[in-house]
């Protein structure tokens, strides 16, 4: 194998590796992109990620179809949102408190229920194959896309032009910038912040949907290795942005393809560091993008970690 | 608060150990009590189509025992948790014995308490008690090298491009063993075969397994095998890609209908019904206790859709020389820096205690270490 073909194999990989891995840091960013645009923050979709894979996959397991599995985990992520916005919007909550709170409740009570599923096998995602042009296995299989990567792009896009153009995306972003000016046009503050903690909910538990039904592929405990806590961070580096989110977790999926992707080709001296190259991109990023003359540029004003 | 109880418990226990004089060994006594309470702590949970099935598998076995009660405890972090957790089990279980079932228990967790407990037996899964550790702690091992060994005997003749697939956690000396093993194994009937190996880095890491194993399939290995606590994503994915595969620790047969061929398994219970036996008879436990096929500690999986008669053949052949004692380290081995392992002619025992302390990969294997 020559150097091009090595070059071209890792690129590939890599390539391959963000429309794999992406998706779920992509749903979970972009619930709490919503969640956080309302003003409030949600460390809970960890949590939410985790018991939706294993809700998802258990709903796939008794009914056959992992669509169902994928609708029910965004309606217990539903539940999971639900219940941090009631919760937050009582006096004097903490919102980040209550989201660890949840992320520990919900990763627990997945353990909990998730025992039996750990063996079977359910029924996973089909792929949309759309390598058929190319002889390269390796580039068909870069091609098998999931349906969810498409309809989170889609959503990313989606949610990037209602924030800007919809009455509904102005109000969301007024509750979240100054409460006292959504309170002055008429807006429910609370009940805007419950919605888009429900609604961010959904997201996630789509997220972790994907994780056990499509890529990797199963229910295990260890499934989440702390994808929706990455995710929240995305969010920040996103800069509240959804397209920009959707750059930045297909940026954390090639980065976290790196580390296989150089072994298989031997390169495998320091694979530890390659392996760690999502957080080392992270914090490079975060090191060059802040500046202490200035707040974080698109923070809502009213995020309990801006005030 | 409960620190307090706890110590006070422990106190109490000293107190009334050293008023009896007794010394570390206080084990004819507790096989005459109302039976005995036998400690187990898994990494994970039980059913991980893994390491963790494995030791869980064999627990049941000894459940079945009469006189002996199990308490099991999962999901035990390799930290000060699982002092907490055997410390429980001691005290609030009456537990007798103690199965540490993951690597990193050893060091300083069962030390400590065997120090602590000394009428009270630690056994711990890994090769790692020496002569200066407490007497009443041990270790017990099975030799699943050999079994790769087997399996790679299967994989070299399944293999059309001679590039077989491992997946690895951590470059620990028994991974590389099994590593260098399934290599042996592969040469021996496929002198051409090479084995490229993956390190994730992490006991259960199942994103980047799943992204390890497509990594290797795109590099043209159309044989995978694996060295991770829960095989199942590492032996789902090879089938999605339509490879073949051998499994670990456990029966994985069932995950891959079309290509599975074999595995390497441990079968903890010989050992660990062992033990209750001599524990109930009065015996003085070993401190370690090691071996393979000779004294039925490991086995192979049955063979799936995925092995072919003449793979089948060479590697029950294979398995009967290896318990009849015939070395798998057969020279000429070379490691990977070129320095002579074996000579030519020569040979190491299987359980030359030299391959314990395997901190190499042989030539045929391409990866690296570090």
């Amino acid at each position: 194998m020559g150097d091009e073909g090595t070059l071209a194999t890792v690129l590939l990989a890599m390539f391959a590796g963000a429309i794999r891995v992406s998706t779920p840091f992509l749903f979970v960013s972009l619930g709490e992109c919503l969640t956080e645009k309302a003003g409030r923050i949600n460390l809970g979709l960890e949590g939410t990620l985790v018991f939706g894979a294993m809700t998802g996959y258990a709903l796939s397991l008794h009914t056959g179809s992992p669509w169902l599995g994928v609708l029910a985990a965004g309606l217990v992520g539903c539940v999971f949102g639900a219940i941090h916005g009631y919760l937050c919007k009582l006096p004097k909550v903490n919102d980040i408190a209550i989201g660890i709170a949840l992320m520990l409740f919900g990763t627990g009570a997945a353990f909990f229920f998730g025992k039996p599923y750990i063996q079977p096998q359910a029924a996973r995602l089909p792929s949309i194959p759309l390598g058929g042009w190319s002889d390269n296995p390796a580039v068909q299989q870069a091609l098998e896309i999931n349906p969810l990567f498409i309809i989170g792009f889609f959503l990313a896009v989606a949610m990037w032009w209602a924030f800007r153009n919809t009455r509904w995306g102005l109000v969301v972003r007024t509750t979240g910038d100054s409460t006292p000016a959504a309170v002055a046009l008429g807006i429910d503050v609370d009940r805007v912040r419950l919605l888009a903690t429900t609604v961010g909910g959904f997201f996630a538990g789509v997220g972790g949907s994907f994780l056990s039904l499509s890529y990797p592929g199963s229910w295990s405990e260890g499934l989440s290795s702390g994808q929706g806590l990455m995710a929240v961070a995305l969010v920040i580096f996103a800069r509240w942005n959804p397209l920009a989110c959707f750059g930045a977790a297909i940026l954390f999926g090639a980065a976290g393809a790196l580390g296989p992707a150089l072994q298989s080709v031997g390169i495998s001296e320091g694979y530890h560091f390659f392996n760690a190259a999502p957080y080392i991109l992270t914090l490079a990023i975060l090191v060059v993008a802040v500046s202490p003359k200035r707040a974080l540029r698109g923070a809502p004003s009213e995020l309990s970690i801006t005030k | 608060m409960t620190d307090f109880k706890l110590n006070r418990r422990a106190f109490l226990k000293t107190a009334a150990a050293g008023a009896a004089g007794a010394g570390a060994l206080g084990l004819p006594t507790m096989a005459s009590a109302a039976g005995l309470t036998i400690g187990i702590v898994y990494v994970g949970p039980r059913d991980d189509f893994g390491w963790n099935q494995a030791h869980a598998e064999a627990a049941k076995v000894l459940k079945g025992v009469p006189d002996v009660t199990v308490v099991e405890e999962e999901n035990v972090p390799e930290t000060v948790a699982v002092a907490k957790s055997m410390e429980s089990m001691i005290n609030l279980d009456d537990a007798k014995m103690i199965f540490a079932t993951s690597f990193g228990y050893y060091k300083p967790f069962v030390l400590d308490l065997a120090g602590k407990y000394g009428d009270v037996q630690f056994r711990h899964a890994a090769p790692l008690w020496t002569d200066e550790d407490p007497k009443n702690a041990g270790s017990y091992f099975g030799y699943l090298d050999q079994a790769h060994y087997v399996d790679g005997v299967a994989a070299g003749l399944s293999t059309t491009s001679n590039r077989l697939g491992f997946v690895a956690a951590k470059p620990i000396g028994t991974v590389l063993r099994n590593i260098n093993s399934f290599l042996l194994g592969a040469k021996k009937v496929n002198p051409d075969a090479e084995v490229q190996v993956i390190f994730t880095g992490e006991w259960s890491l199942p994103v980047r397994e799943a992204e390890a194993t497509n990594a290797l399939v795109n590099a043209n290995c159309d044989v995978i095998t694996c060295h991770v606590d829960s095989p199942k994503v590492v032996i789902e994915t090879a089938e999605a890609r339509g490879v073949k595969t051998c499994g670990h620790n456990a029966s994985q047969a069932p995950l891959a209908p079309k290509g599975f061929i074999t595995g390497a398994e441990y079968k903890w219970s010989t050992i660990y019904t062992q033990y209750a036996a001599d524990l109930a008879a009065g015996k003085t436990l070993p401190n370690f206790i090691g071996a393979g096929f000779d004294k039925d500690f490991v086995q192979n999986t049955p063979y799936g859709a995925g092995a072919s008669a003449e793979a089948i053949a060479a590697a029950d052949a294979a398995r009967a020389e290896v318990k009849a004692g015939k070395p798998i380290f057969t020279g000429p081995i070379l490691k990977q820096d070129g320095s002579v392992l074996v000579g030519a002619g020569a040979s190491l025992d299987n359980y030359d205690p030299m391959l314990d302390r395997t901190d190499f990969l042989i030539e045929g294997v391409i990866g690296s270490i570090t």
